[in-house]
């Protein structure tokens, strides 16, 4: 699946919830299913510092593909992360430098990427496609 | 004792409460960080700009008169708020923050020198920390903490050890923004000028709430914010006694400062000019006697005895909820709760009583060095105005219960 195809997928289960719990609760879900991130990942220069969580981001490529692990001490800050996962991990740099993020604008929760200073989502994506980049020049 | 204000009828003074956030209505427990203003004010503000703007001081028409007197009154009315001897002790300021900074730069850059000591608390807001930690970094002066019990309470033993002849300024916070301790901030004056120290208050969170007097209290600076007692941002004040505002250089150079300038010399106003260079921040200068007068007319004993109920209320019902710790149980307490819950993120907490229309501040609240002291990285904080009501208390403790069960 194309990055857009997940999205879109995405996008669709959010159109399932007609109000906010359900909508949160499925959020909280995806934090709680995040596979737990590697100890040894979770250092001091893969943090991401928000105000008020972190977030922790490693990448790596495998096969070809830049995959993505990541965490962070907030539930639904989590749940979000691990959507952006979903979204990008196993791709090519090329198309993770190139990606629009669109979804979480689709699925009205935009304002959490705004929070830069209170969660570092929003430097969270940046570096995502950051890393895009440079893995697309190290090939 | 219980108060007799009509909250109802206060509320309607408040346009901004009557709106529904995420569908539902606005339940702001926000008023630490800020307090809404009263219509009055906003009227202050549009009548400003609708009759009154010209640039204060210097002209000599009639709008400038207008907006030079309203200036000047509110000055005499911040004056007899903080119970300050004269007007010309009370400086203009864009906030707590800025009035620190004036204290730091005009009287410690001055006459602070290299091994001279200035004592402050673990509970400060950064505010009350960096200027002097960037003052002592020029300088070579030390800074001194003074330490805090569990209930969020100042050590005043450990306090009296740090004081010495070294002791040049104590720089305490009248009331903690993050835990609502009230601190004997009298008897810490007394203390430190036995040893001939100077001492500044940071009043941001004490002004709404309890009644001042700088001369009571004797304190040598009290810092202020307009925008936490129901006036508008960017607007604050500096308290300085006249004879250490006179020794003091001004440290900001420009227009109103200044009696006579030539390329030869420049010759400084008078108090309290001298530390306003610029021109101020007028509408919100004149604003800030309607918020005044607003709080004069409900009557400050009066908010306090409401907000004391609101507390009391909150914290019992708070207290019922499975893992909830309160943090800050000094036995003198403003209306500020901090908690945690056990096992859940405060910032969970804030995104999902937001979602139930429900305002409260999460993180570490500036307070950094504090959060250290009880290990934590932050807490949330629900804090209660004149216009928060019990059933607003009850919304945000079911939003409690919502959150537990969505997160357990």
């Amino acid at each position: 699946m194309t990055i857009n195809e997940i999205q879109e997928d995405l996008i669709a289960d959010f159109e399932l919830f007609d109000d906010w719990e359900s909508k949160y609760e499925y959020i909280i879900d995806m934090g709680k299913q995040l596979p737990a991130m590697d100890t040894q990942y979770k250092t001091e220069e893969n943090i991401i510092k928000g105000c008020q969580s972190l977030v922790w981001l490693h990448a790596y490529m495998e096969d070809g593909k830049l995959m993505f692990s990541a965490d962070s001490d907030a539930i639904i800050v989590r749940g979000l992360v691990s959507m952006l996962v979903k979204v990008l991990s196993g791709h090519s740099p090329e198309e993770i430098a190139q990606s629009d993020l669109y979804f979480l604008q689709a699925i009205g929760l935009h304002q959490h990427l705004a929070q830069t200073r209170s969660n570092g989502l929003a430097s969270m994506v940046k570096q995502m496609r950051a890393y895009g980049y440079a893995f697309q020049a190290v090939k | 004792m219980y108060s007799t204000l009509d909250i109802t009828s206060i509320r309607k003074d408040f346009p901004i409460l009557e709106q529904v956030v995420n569908g539902k209505p606005l339940i702001y427990f926000d008023n630490a960080a800020t307090t809404q203003k009263p219509q009055a004010v906003l009227d202050a503000l549009s009548g400003y700009y609708g009759q009154d703007n010209a640039n204060i001081h210097r002209g000599i028409h009639t709008l400038a008169e207008r907006a030079t007197a309203a200036f000047e009154d509110s000055r005499k009315a911040l004056q007899a708020f903080i119970n300050a001897p004269s007007a010309d002790e009370v400086i203009f300021t864009y906030g707590t923050t800025d009035s620190i900074n004036l204290v730091a730069q005009a009287y410690g850059r001055h006459f602070l020198k290299k091994g001279d000591e200035i004592i402050i608390s673990t509970m400060e807001h950064h505010s009350n920390i960096v200027p002097w930690q960037m003052l002592c970094e020029e300088k070579g002066c030390l800074l001194k903490i003074i330490p805090i019990n569990d209930a969020g309470e100042l050590d005043m033993e450990a306090y009296e050890l740090l004081l010495s002849e070294k002791t040049k300024l104590v720089s305490v916070v009248h009331v903690s923004n993050a835990l609502g301790t009230i601190n004997p901030v009298k008897e810490i004056i007394k203390k430190a000028h036995a040893v001939g120290a100077k001492v500044l208050l940071d009043g941001a969170q004490a002004c709404s709430h309890l009644e001042i007097d700088v001369q009571d209290l004797d304190c040598d600076f009290y810092a202020l914010s307009m925008h936490k007692i129901y006036g508008p941002t960017g607007m604050g004040a500096l308290f300085g006694k006249r004879e250490i505002l006179d020794a003091m250089p001004p440290y900001r150079g420009g227009g109103e400062m200044i009696k006579e300038v030539t390329f030869a010399k420049t010759t400084y106003n008078e108090l309290p000019y001298k530390f306003e260079a610029g021109t101020p921040n007028i509408a919100d200068a004149i604003a800030s006697k309607f918020a005044l007068d607003y709080i004069n007319q409900l009557g400050k004993n009066n908010i306090a005895t409401y907000e004391n109920e609101l507390l009391n209320y909150a914290t019992q019902a708070i207290g019922e909820v499975p893992g909830v710790k309160i943090v800050g149980q000094a036995k003198d307490k403003v209306s500020v709760l901090s908690f945690v819950i056990d096992g859940i993120h405060h910032q969970d907490i804030g995104v999902l009583l937001d979602q139930q229309g429900i305002a409260i501040r999460t993180g570490h609240h500036c307070t950094q060095p504090l959060m250290q002291r009880f290990g934590l990285s932050g807490t949330s904080r629900a804090s209660f105005a004149v216009y928060n009501t019990t059933e607003e208390i009850d919304a945000f403790i079911q939003g409690l219960y919502k959150v537990r069960k969505m997160l357990g």
